[in-house]
Parts: structure tokens; sequence; C-alpha cells
């Protein structure tokens, strides 16, 4: 940690948070809002000459609230960087001045009670997301009673009762009577493994934790008892299960089964655990002085603004998908982004340690060749077709569209600023801007070849790269089976979906098309997806006026960790397309005729 | 060598349906999927490999493309979001414009998704290859922009991912800003005591 704080390359920016990104690989602009802390970073000695004076106490939030600390604090003594901060809203001394007694104290005159966020940009090629977790909050599950009985904590809060910086100085003491315990419970898996309540994953490290803890406290107090509580022991890591005999060497005894129930006595305090044992069978009761919760992870409860900010994609469990489970498992699937630690799955410190060191390999293996080449799929202007009437302006989510509407002159692209999303090149009324490697006539030369024979029988579906394509990979990785009456048509974006393109599939016969794309916040391009929407549901209304059903024409948000939806989205858009009448195709045909008469146009 | 850029060329499409072993070919006939594709219009050759993207299937590409004079290609296969790449560096070895490449999926989104429906997987992958015939045979060269690359790295979160990924980054040589939320790094590492398997500090 301290090597952070003092390596001449390594800006840090403590208190802060990331407010805007904006650009893309090799180039990103971000937009850090330097939080108000109150204290000047530089100057502070953390000489905690503010803290003896200060009159205000508040729960240590580093000890879990298991201590008290004042309103203007070090988080830890060891914390990087090495300064105070003043926690504003619980200060008494701001605006107008009631207290002021830190300011007095402070030599080095670094308290402001004035100070501001600040916003910085900063300049950057790569991006690392390392936000990591947070602990599984095991009020909800009534039945073991957390803060209903003091004498249950859970796994983090015992990580301080045992530390010897922490606020007992490292004394195992249970809570209620401030006496060391004679026996103690761990209850593994606390929020893991279970779907229905808490979560269906494993968080990987909690095993080995308690393994790890019970040896502690048989290293300090060789007399404790201790019970763990376990439904397997994954000790599966190098050194792991000699970590494991260890323990039971040591005296630990592991009995398979969860405790259904905690009861506290009223008197004691001391707690009643009732376990049904599934390797012998039977409802056994442990009576315990102490238990501990051993909690799992959660994602990082603000991992929805990274998401946004940096447009990536979570998976089902709301840690952030990688590009490729085996291949890429650190980046990200958008290029220059990469992934380390807990914010992609649960896991240990060796292993985070390890994954930064490869994300580090990955971006290093980018930036090391001093540029990057972008792939050719932005969009280009057809001058002769523009009638500069600035949609293409609107909808562009980068603004790398330039038209100057007054002088009428043609709509102008910023190649570098273009991400090739395409949903210009499907709003223009005029056909001015197509994309290059994904033009209008490829898509209607895959159109046509796909509904040449027996249109009848299939199921047009269009995909975005980013989430409905890879969902649908997904369902062939896990072998989700599906009708093979479906045929996908890969776009960078839904948004790149042309009106034109569905009118010109139901007049070339499909009976059902389906337009799939990226859920609103998982949109690979800002908020293009809004624009598949609206033209989407335009569509419907003109589909009906011409009597043609709108149901034909579906809509479905599938992200790329949705195999299982893109599976049943499948089913359900066959059942659809049995119901859609041979005279119903024709009349539409006939309707839509003028669709498939060449335009002069050519993309 | 040059890269040939298309041009009023007469359309030469070499299509190579891949078997991936028998992860393709154990539920579509690969050999009808091949003979299909041989009708369709501007096709020059057809190849029926057991892995197009092992060494041999990549060599066997990059000589027809040479002795068969082509100008687009289709690689009936896996995911493009797999072995796209793959594929684009290929033609660009053999001369051609790594954007003349056009790729059917025959793994994910066939032969592994209708296991138990063969002749219908067959089907489907006889329309897959057939699309994106359609669609190389109107596929243009593309120049891929150059743009230079920031040698500086952005860290969000200070935990021990974080410091690891901080340090090893400014190590390299690199300029690293590590924004962390809370006042001091650490993150939930910092409150642990002592950590396996080495059983020392953790801070």
């Amino acid at each position: 940690m301290a090597d952070v704080g003092r390596h001449p390359r390594i800006e840090l920016l403590a208190y802060s948070e990331v407010d805007n990104v904006t650009g893309y690989v090799g180039n990103f602009t971000v937009t850090v809002r330097k939080k108000a802390r109150y204290v000047d970073v530089a100057e502070c000695t953390a000489c905690g000459d503010c803290e003896d004076v200060c009159p205000v106490t508040a729960p240590d939030e580093f000890e879990i609230g298991l201590a008290t600390r004042k309103a203007i604090y070090q988080p830890f003594p060891q914390a990087v960087p090495s300064a105070y901060v003043l926690n504003i809203d619980e200060c008494l001394g701001n605006n107008p001045i009631a207290c002021g007694k830190c300011l007095e104290a402070c030599d080095k005159d670094c308290i402001d009670y004035d100070d501001e966020d600040e916003l910085v940009d900063i300049e950057v090629g790569t991006i690392l997301v390392c936000v990591g977790m947070d602990v599984y909050d095991p009020t909800t599950l009534d039945e073991f009673g957390y803060t209903r009985y003091e004498n249950v904590i859970t796994s983090l809060e015992f990580e301080r009762l045992i530390n010897s910086g922490g606020p007992t100085r490292g004394h195992l003491i249970r809570m209620t009577d401030r006496e060391q315990p004679r026996t103690v419970a761990f209850i593994q898996c606390v929020g893991s493994r279970d779907a229905s309540r808490g979560n269906p994953y494993c968080s990987n490290f909690c095993c080995m934790n308690t393994v790890k803890d019970c040896l502690l406290i048989k290293d300090h107090y060789p007399d404790v008892d201790i019970k763990v509580f376990y439904m397997d022991i994954r000790a599966f890591g190098k050194g792991f299960e000699d970590l494991f005999q260890r323990s039971k060497e040591a005296g630990t005894v592991y009995i398979r089964g969860i405790p259904g129930e905690i009861e506290e006595d009223p008197e004691t305090k001391s707690l009643r655990l009732y376990v049904e044992t599934t390797t012998e069978g039977g409802v056994n009761c442990h009576e315990v002085d102490m238990a501990v919760l051993s909690v799992g992870a959660v994602p990082k409860r603000d991992s929805d603004m990274i998401q946004r900010l940096l447009t990536l994609q979570r998976s089902q469990d709301g840690f952030f998908l990688e590009a490729h489970p085996k291949l890429k498992p650190v980046d990200a699937a958008t290029q220059g982004i990469f992934f380390a630690g807990c914010a992609e799955s649960p896991k240990d410190i060796k292993d985070s340690v390890t994954q930064a060191s490869a994300a580090v390999g990955r971006a290093n293996r980018l930036m090391m060749q001093g540029e990057v080449k972008v792939e050719a799929i932005t969009s280009t202007v057809i001058p002769d077709l523009c009638k500069s009437c600035g949609i293409c302006v609107k909808v562009c989510p980068y603004n790398a569209i330039s038209c100057d509407t007054k002088a009428k002159t043609p709509a102008v692209v910023v190649e570098a600023a273009c991400a090739g999303c395409g949903a210009c090149s499907a709003e223009c009324p005029f056909g001015a801007i197509t994309m290059k490697h994904f033009t209008d006539s490829q898509i209607d030369a895959q159109i046509d070849a796909m509904l040449s024979d027996n249109p009848q029988d299939k199921v047009l579906a269009f995909a975005c790269n980013w989430c409905s394509y890879s969902g649908a990979d997904l369902a062939g990785t896990n072998r989700f089976q599906y009708p093979a009456n479906v045929r996908l048509i890969r776009t960078m974006c839904s948004g790149r979906v042309d009106k034109r393109f569905v009118l010109r599939a139901f007049a070339m016969g499909a009976p059902i098309v389906l337009v799939s794309g990226c859920h609103f916040a998982d949109c690979h391009y800002i908020n293009a997806v809004h624009w598949t929407q609206r033209r989407v549901e335009k569509l419907w209304d003109e589909l009906e006026k011409k009597g043609i059903r709108p149901e034909r024409l579906q809509l479905e948000w599938i992200s790329a960790a949705e195999g299982q939806k893109f599976a049943t989205v499948m089913r359900a858009v066959e059942e659809l397309r049995q119901k859609v009448t041979r005279d119903e195709i024709e009349h539409t045909r006939k309707v839509l005729a003028d669709v498939l008469e060449p335009t002069g146009v050519v993309a | 060598m040059a890269t040939r850029e298309e041009g009023d060329e007469k359309l030469r499409v070499g299509v190579f349906v891949c078997q991936c072993g028998l992860n393709i070919a154990g539920t579509v006939d690969c050999e009808a999927v091949a003979e299909f594709a041989e009708t369709l219009d501007d096709v020059a050759v057809v190849f029926n490999n057991r892995y197009t993207c092992s060494e041999p299937g990549q060599l066997e590409v990059k000589k027809a493309i040479q002795e068969h004079d082509l100008n687009r290609v289709v690689v009936a296969s896996c995911s493009p979001l797999m072995h796209e790449p793959t594929f684009r560096a290929v033609l660009a070895e053999a001369g051609l414009n790594p954007y003349l490449l056009e790729m059917a999926n025959l793994r994910e989104h066939c032969s592994w998704v209708h296991m138990g429906e063969p002749d219908k997987a067959t089907d489907k992958a006889k329309d897959l290859v057939k699309m994106a015939v359609a669609r190389a045979r109107r596929l243009r060269a593309q120049k891929e922009m150059v743009v230079p690359i920031r040698q500086k790295a952005l860290v969000i979160g200070g935990g021990v991912a974080g410091i690891q990924a901080s340090l090893d980054l400014a190590d390299a040589g690199y300029q690293v800003y590590l924004v962390e939320k809370e006042p001091s790094i650490g993150g939930i590492m910092a409150q642990i005591d002592k950590t396996y398997p080495t059983m020392d500090c953790s801070i």
C-alpha cells in the first residue's frame, strides 16, 4: 500500500470518483470528481491534534461500527494517503462556525471548511476496472438472528476482533459480556449457494477464510472449542488442503450441515444452533458462546454507475462480464478496458493479485505498441443524397456528426469519434448515410439469400454484436437447444436495423422478424438502443395501418449473459411463426411489393 | 506484399466449411453443405476442413487464396466473435484485405443448439452459408484508421487488485492514475488480519 503512495509514476486520487468517460481505446478522457476532503492531503502530517480536540463521535466504518471515531479522522493507522478527512455532515464547525476546535489545533493550517468538490480531466489509453465487492448482509436471513442476537457476528466483524490493531487489540471477546468465548461456531455459505435466499454462486474464499480463522483462534486460545457448520469444504487451491488438515489437527470440528435456526438463551446470551447433520442424519442442538456467519461476496453496490459510464456488461450474478470466459478472462468487450479482482467474480487475494497482473499484461500489450487500429466499421455520408436535415446529428450518441442545416452543406462524420453503431444510417430519411462493412446492400443481400426459398418456414432475427449475438453464442456453448428455423443477421447495434430491412424481409415473405439488442443499461453505444425501440414502435403502427399484424415484428432485449433467455425467445418466436398463415404472408408480399423495387441507391 | 484492392475484377469466392472435429460435423452434414456451397454464385472453390482454425487449416486457406486467385473468403465455422481476428490475419498474410472475409456461424448458432435435428441443422447451415456468400460478394476492402494510444492508464478502485495493477503498470513505465472512492486505498483487504495461505498480515 505504501509503495503506491510513493511511486513516482502513480498519481493517487483518493476520495475521488469517476464522473464521466468519453473516447475510445487509446484515447479515453475521464472526468474525476475529487470530493471535498476539507483537509489538505499534501500538508497534513497525520499528527492527530485535530482528532484529539474534536467533540463529535461517530461509528467507525473501518471497524464496522465496533468502535467509534471522531468527525475528523484517519480511516485507519496505515491509511494511504496518510492524511485526515473531515466528515462535513457530522462536523459542528461548518457554516456558521460553531466549534472550530480542529482549525485552532492544526499547526499546519491544513483544514479548510470551504473546500469544494473539484472536477479534473485525465487522459488515458487504457482503463482497469478493480472496483471490488461488497459483503453479503445477512440481516434478512432471519433464522440466524444477526443483529437480533449480539453474539452472532459476521466473518468481517470477526476479522476486526481478532486483529491486534482492532478495537479489542486482538482479544477475542463476545459482544454481550466482553468475555472470551469458550465455544465458537462458524456457519458457512451465508448468502452463497442458495438461489432462493442470497446468491446462487459460491463466493470462493469463505471456506479458506474460516479455516484460517480457526487456526488463528487455536493459535491464540488453544482451549476454545470450534465447530464449523458447512455444506462442502472447498479447499481447492495450492496449499489449501494442507491448511484445512492443519485446522482439523488443531482440534476444529467440522460438521456437515447448516443450522436451520439459532436460539439465544435469554440469561447467558449463549446460542443454541439446531442443525440437521447430513452425514449422520437427525437434528442436533449445539450450544456455543458465539457464532460467526461466513458471509459471501456480492457485486459492488455502485457497479451500475461504472457499467453505464464504461458501457460494460454484467453476468447474471451481477459481476462484470469478461469478453470470453476462457480466452479473454480479463478483457471487457470494449477494447482497452480490463477487469481485475472481485469486480469480475469473487476471488481471494492471491487470485486478485494474479488477475491484476494479467490485466496489466493485456493493457501493456496494447499500450506498448504506441498505436492502435480502429475497426473500419464507421459511418460515411453520401454527400449527393444528404439534404442537410440534421437528424443524424441528433441521433449520434457520440456527437460524431456535424451538419450546418442553415448553409445546407452535407453532414460530416468525424471518423475518430464514430463508434460504428449505425443508428444514424438507420434514421437518415434519405438513405444518405451508410456504414463501412455493414452496408445496406450487404444486409439486403443477406435478407434476400435467406428468404429466397421457403421463407414461410423461417424466422429472421437481427442481433446486435455485443449482446444478443453473444447471447446466442452463449446458448451454443451451453448447448441450450431451440428450434432450427431461426437465422441471425449480425449488426454492430440494434440501432443499425433500418426500417427498410424489416419491410424488405416482410416483402420477401418472412413470417416473423425479430429485432434483438442490448438491455438499455447494457447498450454498447451509450443510448443508441433507444432509437431501436422508437423505430420499432413506429413500425408497429405502420404495419397495423397496412393491415399487417404488428406481432409479426418482435422486439427483445437479450444480454450477452442471457443464453437461456435467447433460447426461450427463439422458442417463442417459432410458436408465433406457426400461427402466421400463408394467406397472410401473400397479403403482406402484395402490400409491400414496392419495397423491393430498386431505388437506384447503391450503398 | 501489396494488398489487393477490389475493383472490377470478377468475384471469386472461396468457401471453407469447417467440421470442427465433431463439434459441427457431429450434427451438420458438412459434405452436403460444401456441395451446396459449390452451386452458389461466384463461388470458385469449396473446401471441407476438419479444423479450419488449425495451422494446416489456415495454411490451406492461404494456399487457396493464392492458387485459386480468391478475392472473397467465407469461413463457415464458429462464431466470428471467436475467430474473425484469426481469419482476418490469414487473409492479410495471403495479401487480401482482411475485410473481404465473412463468417457463417455453424457451431454456436447451429450444430450446438440443434443437436437432435441433424436434417434441419444441415438445412440451416446451408442457409447460413448462402447468406454469408451473399454478403461476401458485396464486401469491400476497408482501411483501418490508426490512432495513437496514450501511454497512461486509469485504475478504478484501490483494493488489492487495483494496488497490484497500479504498481505493475507503473513499474512497466506507464503513468498511472489510481482513483479510489474512499479516503484511503486498501479496500476490504486492509480490514483483514492474517491472510491465507501464508498466514501473514495483509497490509
